[in-house]
Formats: C-alpha cells, sequence, structure tokens
C-alpha cells in the first residue's frame, strides 16, 4: 500500500507541476486549475489509503471547512477577490501550523517517542510561517475589506519591537529544538506559537493599504514554505514539492509587484510607506489652477474623440463601476472612437485586480492593453479618462525628484491630448502623496462618484 | 524517508517553481496566485494524517480536526475562486 501512496503523490506532483504551467498562459488556464484541482484530488485520495487511520474526524473537518470554503467561493463578489484569497491563504496557514503543533502533541503523548533533528527544526517553522502567514493574512483580509484603517500603523520603535520579538522567539526555538521533550521545551513551545501569530499581526500593520498587492503575493509564497515545513514534520514528499512551487511563484510574483512600484521589497515591508508626511516625504505641493468639468461638456469632448483610454485604478472597484465603464465604453466604440483599457500592473489592491474586475464586466480581451503597450503611443490618443486611479497615474513619478514615488512606471495619461479624472475630491491618494497630474493645463476634474459620474456620461450618449 | 533526499526534492521543487512561473502576463497574476494558493492547501495532507492517526489525545483531535478544516477551507475555496475567476477570462476569447 505504500508503494501506491507514493506512486499517487508522484502523480499528483506532476499534474500540479503541469497545473501551474498551463496557468499561466491565458488559452491553456482554466484547464490548468482543474488539473492542478485532480492532482489534489488524487493526493487526498491516496492519503487516506494509510493504514490505521480513524476518519470520523477527517470527514467531519472535510465537510465543514469544504462546505465553508465552497459556499464563501461562489458567494464573492468579484470586488471583493483580494480579501478573499488573503483569508484562503490565511487557512492554510493556519493548517500548517496545526500539522506541526500536532505531531509535536503526538511526540509528547508517546511514551519513550524520539524526534530527529530535522522534524524537530520543522515543526518549529511550521508554526513560525503557518503563524506569521494565517495572522499576516487576517490583518491583509481586514485592511481590504475595510474591517480595520487600511493606513499603515506605525510607532516609535516598531522595528526594535519586531526585533526582540523575533529575538525572542529564535530563543524559544534553540531551547525546544535542542531539546524537545524537556518540561522547558513544552511551555516555550506554546510560547513560540503564541509569538508567531502575534509577530504575523504586527509585521503586517505597519504596510498600507496600496501595497497590499506585494504583501497578498508574499503571504502567499509563506503558505507554501509553511507547507513545505510541514512536510518535512512528516516526510512527505508531496507536500514538499507542492508546498515548494507555491513558495518559488509567490516570490516571483512578488518581485514582479516591486518592480511595478520602483521599490525594494524591505522598503515596501518597513517603510511604511502612505503614512503621511511623518514617514516619508509628499513631495512638492503642486500648484496651478484646477479646471473642473460637467458631465455634459465632458459628453461633448467624447463624443468627438476618435481614441478613448480608460485607465482604472482601485476606485473603479470601490464604487463597482466596472459595468457601466464597459456601456461607456460600448457606446464610445458604437461611436466610431478607438477604446483601450489600459491597466497598470499594480492598480487595485492584488495583482491583477483591474483585469478581473474588467473581465467580469465582459470588456472584450484585446481592450486590454499593459502600461509599457499604451505609453508609447499616449500621445497620440485624445481623451484619457482616470476613474479611481491616483498614484499609478501621478506625473511626479516622472518629473519630481522629491516625490516619494519618484521613479515608479507610471501610465503617462498627462501625455495624452486631454485627461478627464474621475475623483470624488481633491485628496490625495492612497500614498498621501501630491499630484500634479490634476492641475495639469490638460487636465479636466469630473468631480463626483466615479459610478455616478460613468452613468451621467452614458445617460448623455443615450438620450443624444 | 532519508533526510537529505527530502531536502534534495525541495531544492529541485523550488528552481522548478521559479522555472515555472518567471513570465506571466498580468492579466493572468491574479488567478495564478489564487490557483497556487489552492494548491498551498496541501497541507490538508499533513491534517489529513494529524487527524487520523491521534485518537490517543483529545488535544491531538482537536488540533487534526481544526487544521482539516482550515486546510479544506483553503482548497476548495482557492479552487472554486480560481475556475470562477478563469472561466470570466475564458469566455472572452470565444471560449478558449
Amino acid at each position: 500500500m505504500e508503494t501506491v501512496i507514493t506512486l499517487a503523490y508522484i502523480a499528483s506532483a506532476v499534474l500540479f507541476i503541469m497545473g501551474l504551467k498551463m496557468l499561466s498562459k491565458p488559452a491553456t488556464a482554466v484547464r490548468g486549475n482543474k488539473i492542478s484541482a485532480l492532482g489534489m484530488l488524487i493526493a487526498v485520495v491516496a492519503t487516506l489509503l494509510y493504514g490505521g487511520m480513524d476518519y470520523k474526524w477527517i470527514f467531519l473537518g472535510m465537510v465543514i471547512g469544504g462546505g465553508i470554503g465552497t459556499v464563501a467561493a461562489i458567494r464573492v463578489p468579484m470586488t471583493s477577490m483580494p480579501e478573499f484569497v488573503a483569508l484562503f491563504n490565511g487557512t492554510g496557514g493556519l493548517a500548517s501550523l496545526l500539522v506541526g503543533w500536532a505531531e509535536y502533541n503526538k511526540f509528547l503523548n508517546t511514551p519513550d517517542g524520539t524526534l530527529e533533528l530535522v522534524p524537530v527544526i520543522a515543526i518549529f517553522l511550521a508554526v513560525l510561517i503557518g503563524g506569521v502567514t494565517f495572522t499576516g493574512s487576517m490583518i491583509a483580509y481586514a485592511k481590504l475589506a475595510e474591517r480595520i484603517d487600511g493606513k499603515p500603523v506605525l510607532y516609535k520603535g516598531q522595528q526594535i519591537v519586531n526585533g526582540v520579538l523575533l529575538v525572542v522567539l529564535l530563543l524559544c526555538g534553540l531551547v525546544y529544538i535542542a531539546d524537545p521533550g524537556a518540561a522547558l521545551a513544552q511551555p516555550l513551545f506554546y510560547l513560540a506559537v503564541l509569538l508567531s501569530l502575534v509577530l504575523g499581526v504586527l509585521v503586517t500593520i505597519p504596510i498600507g493599504g496600496a501595497d497590499m498587492p506585494v504583501v497578498i503575493s508574499l503571504l502567499n509564497s509563506y503558505s507554501g514554505l509553511a507547507a513545505c515545513a510541514a512536510g518535512f514534520v512528516i516526510s512527505n514528499t508531496v507536500l514538499i514539492v507542492a508546498g515548494s512551487l507555491v513558495g518559488a511563484s509567490g516570490i516571483i510574483l512578488t518581485s514582479i509587484m516591486c518592480k511595478a512600484m520602483n521599490r525594494s521589497l524591505t522598503n515596501v515591508l518597513f517603510s511604511g510607506f502612505g503614512a503621511g508626511a511623518g514617514a516619508v516625504g509628499t513631495g512638492k505641493t503642486a500648484t496651478g489652477e484646477v479646471k473642473a468639468i460637467t458631465a455634459e461638456d465632458a459628453y461633448y469632448v467624447l463624443e468627438a474623440a476618435s481614441s478613448v483610454v480608460f485607465v482604472p485604478g482601485y476606485g473603479m472597484a470601490v464604487a463597482q463601476a466596472q459595468h457601466v465603464v464597459r456601456e461607456l465604453g460600448d457606446l464610445l466604440a458604437a461611436n466610431g472612437a478607438e477604446v483601450k483599457y489600459a491597466v497598470h500592473p499594480v492598480a487595485g489592491r492584488m495583482p491583477g485586480h483591474m483585469n478581473v474586475l474588467l473581465a467580469e464586466a465582459n470588456v472584450p480581451y484585446e481592450q486590454l492593453v499593459e502600461m509599457d503597450d499604451i505609453n508609447p503611443i499616449i500621445e497620440s490618443v485624445d481623451v484619457c479618462v482616470v476613474i479611481g486611479a491616483n498614484d499609478v497615474v501621478n506625473p511626479a513619478a516622472r518629473e519630481d525628484e522629491t516625490s516619494p514615488i519618484y521613479g515608479m512606471p507610471i501610465i503617462n495619461v498627462d501625455l495624452a491630448r486631454s485627461c478627464f479624472v474621475l475623483k470624488r475630491s481633491l485628496r490625495s491618494g492612497f500614498a498621501g502623496v501630491e499630484n500634479p497630474l490634476f492641475y495639469k493645463e490638460n487636465t479636466r476634474m469630473l468631480f463626483g462618484d466615479a459610478k455616478a459620474s460613468i452613468t451621467a456620461l452614458v445617460d448623455q450618449f443615450k438620450s443624444a | 524517508m532519508d533526510m537529505l533526499l527530502l531536502l534534495f526534492t525541495f531544492v529541485l521543487a523550488i528552481f522548478l517553481g521559479f522555472e515555472l512561473i518567471s513570465k506571466v502576463p498580468s492579466q493572468l497574476h491574479t488567478p495564478l496566485m489564487s490557483g497556487s494558493n489552492a494548491i498551498s492547501g496541501i497541507s490538508i495532507v499533513g491534517a489529513l494524517l494529524a487527524a487520523g492517526l491521534s485518537a490517543d489525545s483529545v488535544l491531538g483531535i482537536v488540533l487534526g480536526l481544526v487544521a482539516v478544516i482550515c486546510a479544506s477551507i483553503n482548497v476548495f475555496g482557492g479552487y472554486v475562486v480560481t475556475d470562477r475567476m478563469l472561466s470570466m477570462f475564458k469566455s472572452k476569447e470565444g471560449g478558449n
């Protein structure tokens, strides 16, 4: 039976690899996900073949967890996707923590039980990484779902507190690893569980909402590494392979996100970006005249435009405006304009957030363009319509060396012939950085809720 | 199993992971992340073993049960959500 199980694990590892490979191409992605799910099914069934298993707790757990997961996944609206990905990610981390803890508990309950050095260390790592993943993801979830303030939480000596916490954690780990069966090791192990959970909270609260794409991909990578550690705990190859694949892919996504913001990972994790003037500068105060425009005037400009580019940001998700945006896009296209949607890699709150929303609104795939493809031709665009995006179109990133976002690649909407910015107010974006775009000669501000503004434009077109 | 062999597997798998995902178009970032997130629910294997083989202590049962619940949420939720997102992309390309 052992051989059958191992062979099944190999098959499931192969399916994960194929699935992941297919997930990275649009044409094969749906099938890739199904193949990876098949791999998971095989791994689960194979595991159930182990002798001496007590199935009642297993089935109870799978029914409860599977029910919660499936119902949540079916009911979640596309706009809430970032926080749910964070939530699911967190539960995976917690599972790895518990696997490590359960194994330690088994050792404690076995008279004369022995534990090799590698599993002993792996248990500690599963608890540490799993714990940080769990509470870190929960904080990310709460920030994204706006259950708590998305602004970075900073206080004096924050790095020192985190550093001390980490040192204490490692000391607990060392004592426990030295002799897991000792009387002192047990309370210290429980302390390590607790501190790992606390550490996850403390390292995530200083990170602002706009940096969430980076944090989510990083936590995703952690959850893979936690699973990997759990694999070393129980000497299970499929856990190790699948966990490392996720760990590696998460790190790659993280670095893509960092590059798109022209910042290092350390800067994202520790700078408290977006806390306002206290932590970082906000750049030169922009001067000039702000020119507002009414929906009616905006309609006349759009009606005459032969090329229009929509630039969506997090504000579009908040206003749930993706459907009316697509409607306006269709009307413009019917009117003879060339319509495109330019998506910045870090627009929104998770990697690819805007693409998901626009896909939900049935925006044709061909109309989506990436930043690097639109920037070279942006000067020939008649109207750029910025919907709830701010930092990703901030020309200070190009022009103002004192701006904290200086050097970040942006979509150069200010170079288009004209630019409409849909915004509730002149308030600066999430990062608290001044945006000179609002004061540019060819910029017109269309104040109000994004969805209401776009709807007004749609009505203008329909009544014309 | 030999620990060094496990370590060997680990290192190779990490490199394989880097090779697999080096170039991904940005419209697939979310599904890829969510799909790989579902794969990290593989800790369900450890959870099943913990829940099925620790009937001798109450704490063991509780840990195992909660681990299975959490891992199942990750697995089921992760795959279903990814499938929902990817299906939306699919329809745009005329059914693949």
